[in-house]
């Protein structure tokens, strides 16, 4: 199953939820980037990538989340992870990309930790 | 379950050979009674190796092969990927957990392979290219993942 992306927001905050697989190939990487360049072209800094329904992550993937949170914290944003299912957590801990994301088990949290 | 099998293919340089042997390893590693997360480990290890050897050894050339093969012995998967490209030095790869790596976006392959099974080997093969060795042995129950890194 290819990436599916949906984006709405919460005071303030933009989610992007995110389903199935981010991997080379599956002309994931493009939509996610897009996304990105999208909602921080119309202003909006606080982004949290919803990864509840993303079923298989590669490097790839792990580089399109890298290359979200640099994109926008190079124009001023921030990108927060939420959701994240094991198998996502365990590729975090390997890479030690947990140094780099705030991650969040439920929404509010993750809305309100940008207040 | 059968006690031992193997398959080795001659792969074209292009994602769809990445799918297919990701989805072979996954089958035969279901078929030799692995755990889910044994089988996850695996698709994902030869899914990256698959990977480099089609983008990075091979460049997609439509003339150069990504040489497969796996075989099941007993309780263990061994799996070996070739490609034909110039080759690399595995050492010279940058460490993608030093922290001024973490903000690239690529360079994790390596890695993740490594943690993913339980034996790992990259380097030069005859008569040309990169050979990557992978080896999982079946676990009794939820899988480890290798801290070692």
């Amino acid at each position: 199953m290819s990436l599916t992306v949906g984006v709405r927001e919460v005071d303030g905050v933009t989610i992007v939820d995110l389903g199935g697989r981010i991997t080379l190939g599956d002309t994931s990487s493009g939509k996610l980037r897009d996304t990105i360049r999208e909602i921080l072209a119309r202003g909006a800094k606080k982004i949290v990538l919803n990864l509840g329904d993303v079923t298989y992550i590669d490097s790839s993937g792990l580089g399109e989340l890298v290359s979200s949170y640099t994109t926008a914290a190079n124009q001023g944003g921030k990108v927060k992870l939420l959701n994240l299912q094991k198998k996502v957590q365990d590729l975090l801990q390997i890479t030690k990309l947990y140094t780099v994301f705030d991650t969040y088990e439920n929404e509010a949290d993750a809305v309100l930790s940008f207040s | 379950m059968p006690e031992s099998r193997s398959i080795e293919l001659k792969l074209e340089s292009k994602i769809d050979s990445v799918d297919a042997a990701e989805l072979i390893v996954q089958g035969l590693a279901r078929e030799a009674g692995f755990s889910t997360d044994d089988i996850d480990h695996l698709g994902m290890a030869v899914r990256e190796s698959m990977v480099n050897a089609v983008t990075h050894g091979n460049g997609y050339n439509k003339e150069k092969y990504v040489h497969f093969s796996v075989r099941t012995t007993g309780g263990k998967l061994e799996i070996s990927i070739r490609d034909e490209g110039e080759g690399f030095d595995p050492g010279g790869v940058p460490d993608p957990t030093a922290p001024e790596n973490l903000l690239k976006a690529s360079g994790r392959g390596l890695l993740l392979m490594n943690a993913l099974v339980d034996e790992f080997q990259v380097g030069p093969a005859e008569p040309c290219g990169t050979r990557v060795r992978l080896v999982k042995s079946r676990s009794g129950g939820e899988s480890e993942i290798k801290e070692d890194n």
